[in-house]
């Protein structure tokens, strides 16, 4: 089974991609939605496309599955209609599916489950990340802050941070948010570090 | 208690009315919360709506009749008991093409049929086959481009070729090359057009001066089920489009669209679409075109029938679907004035009193019967004069003559 993967992100298709070699599946290209990718489709005779629901290249592949005269007739994102929890599944993984007419559901649901599990732990990793960029960077605001308390009111490291914190609660924000209206304070006042 | 919708759109100019209903209260004085949802493929928005992850969608006209015909993938029934606007299309052209077209833009935009024929005239001097943008083959774009082409004697199908790709991906495709010019709903000619890439070469609303556009398109068997979250979320739309249409609001909706979980591009480019200021080459002065897009006068969120036949009878016309009356009655089906009227039955907003009307046939202004208030409806002629009875499409479209 022909499987193509059209996807921009690099990574999230090297980790479906690793996901359906591992699974046995070994026939398997990437294409990125760019240029004249239908054509590279059309040669390439796939039996089952995979795409992120959120790509806008969607309508262009889906044209040239009604107009193409080179590939035999696919049919619609999921083969069994009926299958609502699949198809929702799907959906909310951002998965959608192309699949050549005539191929039997038990052969293409496997690559479709295992599609939605990596979409998912793909889109768990980038929060993860996400969150570590935030962390980090709302550590260093808050250091920043700290170091100008410390500067300009002669405060001990522990105090400095205990002053952030009340002024927070007391406002109801979030620490971070305080200390970034402190340094642009500063900044405006000349202060800054 | 607070009812909460999804609906899905994308960044268009037209998806206004939705986002004003959110902005500015109306939809929460009908104690409704939207959760607008952006999406950048139709593909995507038909998907969601089909399978349920959203209640409600942005949905061009003709994509909710073949999505209730089972021409776009999974078949399922829609219904489209408002429209959230008419006109608002622009089709622009690389210069270096349109330099052999009525070089008066102004001039070339008030004449569509001249401007068909100069097109076929430039066809065979263009260094390839023409390749222009289409947003879908179910979208007004389409259809109004096809209808304007063959006016001239070009062959949609065989004398240019015609790419679909998404609103937002068109500037940066001319920009590449990959296309020569393309039709879309607004900010996105403007955003050609501003970057110097392209100028336009002719618009919806000279094509047809009052062309179904978008429509909020619903699970038919969801609207069924749901008559009082419909008729409220109808409510806040007629009001929503009412303030939309206001020329006092302009700066303020064009303000509102360009935010980021909207259209995302400056208000000065959505406005122009807004007020019909339309700046057809980098560097003129704007045209005025006050007809440009419409929200609520004249009762243009009404879901005219015959406007849902006249789609159908451009997707017999170009061998989309297979002419039998059967079809021809699901598609008419898919608007449903009947519940426009349930739900606004006690708004200040003009009703009409039929269902269907003759399409193309009103030169000026045109007062009518109405089962409350006044009701002016606008010239909604279409460029070469035709005129559509939906009790008679087979005339009709053997009126058209066949493709040289």
């Amino acid at each position: 089974m022909r499987i193509v993967i059209i996807d921009d992100s690099g990574l999230r298709a090297t980790v479906l991609e690793d996901g359906l070699r591992e699974a046995g599946y070994d026939d398997i290209h990437i294409v990125p939605p760019r240029g004249a990718f239908v054509a590279r489709l059309e040669r390439m005779a796939p039996d089952v496309v995979l795409m992120d629901l959120g790509s806008p290249s969607r309508d262009t592949l889906e044209e040239m599955l009604t107009v193409s005269r080179a590939l035999a007739r696919p049919i619609a994102m999921f083969v069994d209609q009926s299958d609502e929890a699949m198809i929702g599944a799907a959906i909310d993984a951002g998965v959608s599916a192309y699949v050549v007419d005539g191929l039997r559901k038990e052969r293409v649901k496997p690559v479709l489950e295992l599609a939605v599990r990596r979409f998912n732990a793909f889109s768990k990793m980038q929060a993860e990340l996400e969150e570590a960029r935030t962390a980090l960077h709302d550590r260093k605001i808050i250091d920043r802050a700290k170091s100008i308390l410390m500067n300009q009111r002669s405060l001990s490291e522990q105090d400095a941070y205990a002053l952030l914190r009340s002024s927070a609660m007391n406002q109801g924000k979030k620490i971070v948010d305080v200390a970034q209206a402190l340094i642009t304070a500063s900044d405006l006042l000349g202060g800054g570090l | 208690m607070t009812v909460h919708l999804k609906i899905a759109f994308l960044p268009l100019n037209d998806a206004a009315v939705l986002v004003a209903a959110r902005e500015k209260g109306f939809a929460e004085g009908e104690g409704l919360a939207l959760d607008l949802v952006r999406t950048t493929s139709w593909a995507t928005l038909r998907d969601r709506l089909v399978f349920g992850q959203v209640d409600a969608a942005h949905m061009l006209a003709p994509l909710a009749v073949a999505v209730t015909l089972g021409l776009s993938q999974q078949a399922a029934p829609i219904a489209a008991p408002y429209k959230l606007g008419v006109n608002g299309n622009m089709l622009v052209m690389a210069s270096d093409f349109a330099k052999a077209l009525e070089p008066d833009v102004a001039a070339r935009i008030a004449d569509p049929l001249a401007a068909a024929h100069d097109f076929a005239a430039a066809i065979g001097l263009w260094r390839r086959k023409p390749v222009i943008g289409v947003v879908h083959r179910f979208s007004s774009h389409a259809l109004m481009l096809r209808y304007w082409l063959a006016s001239a004697g070009v062959d949609p199908d065989r004398d240019v070729l015609l790419r679909v790709l998404p609103p937002s991906l068109t500037v940066e495709a001319m920009r590449a090359g990959e296309i020569d010019g393309f039709i879309a709903g607004e900010p996105w000619g403007s955003a050609a057009v501003e970057a110097g890439l392209a100028e336009t070469v002719a618009t919806g609303e000279r094509i047809w001066r009052r062309g179904v556009e978008k429509v909020l398109a619903f699970r038919e068997r969801w609207m069924e089920e749901n008559p009082d979250t419909v008729d409220r979320l109808l409510r806040a739309l007629a009001r929503a489009a009412a303030w939309c249409d206001d020329p006092a609001n302009h700066a303020a909706l064009a303000d509102m669209l360009s935010d980021g979980r909207y259209i995302d591009q400056p208000a000065d480019l959505i406005a122009r679409a807004l007020s019909g200021q339309i700046v057809a080459r980098a560097g003129e002065g704007p045209i005025a075109h006050p007809d440009f897009m419409l929200f609520a006068r004249e009762a243009t969120p009404f879901p005219w029938r015959s406007q849902a036949l006249w789609i159908y009878s451009q997707l017999v016309r170009w061998n989309m679907v297979p002419h039998d009356p059967v079809a021809a009655t699901k598609a008419g089906g898919v608007f449903r004035p009947d519940v426009y009227r349930r739900a606004l039955a006690n708004l200040d907003v003009a009703m009409p009193g039929a269902s269907m009307k003759v399409e193309g046939a009103v030169d000026r202004p045109l007062g009518v019967g109405s089962r409350r208030g006044e009701l002016t409806l606008g010239p909604d002629r279409f460029f070469d004069g035709r005129i559509f009875d939906p009790e008679r499409i087979d005339d009709y479209l053997a009126g058209f003559p066949p493709p040289r």
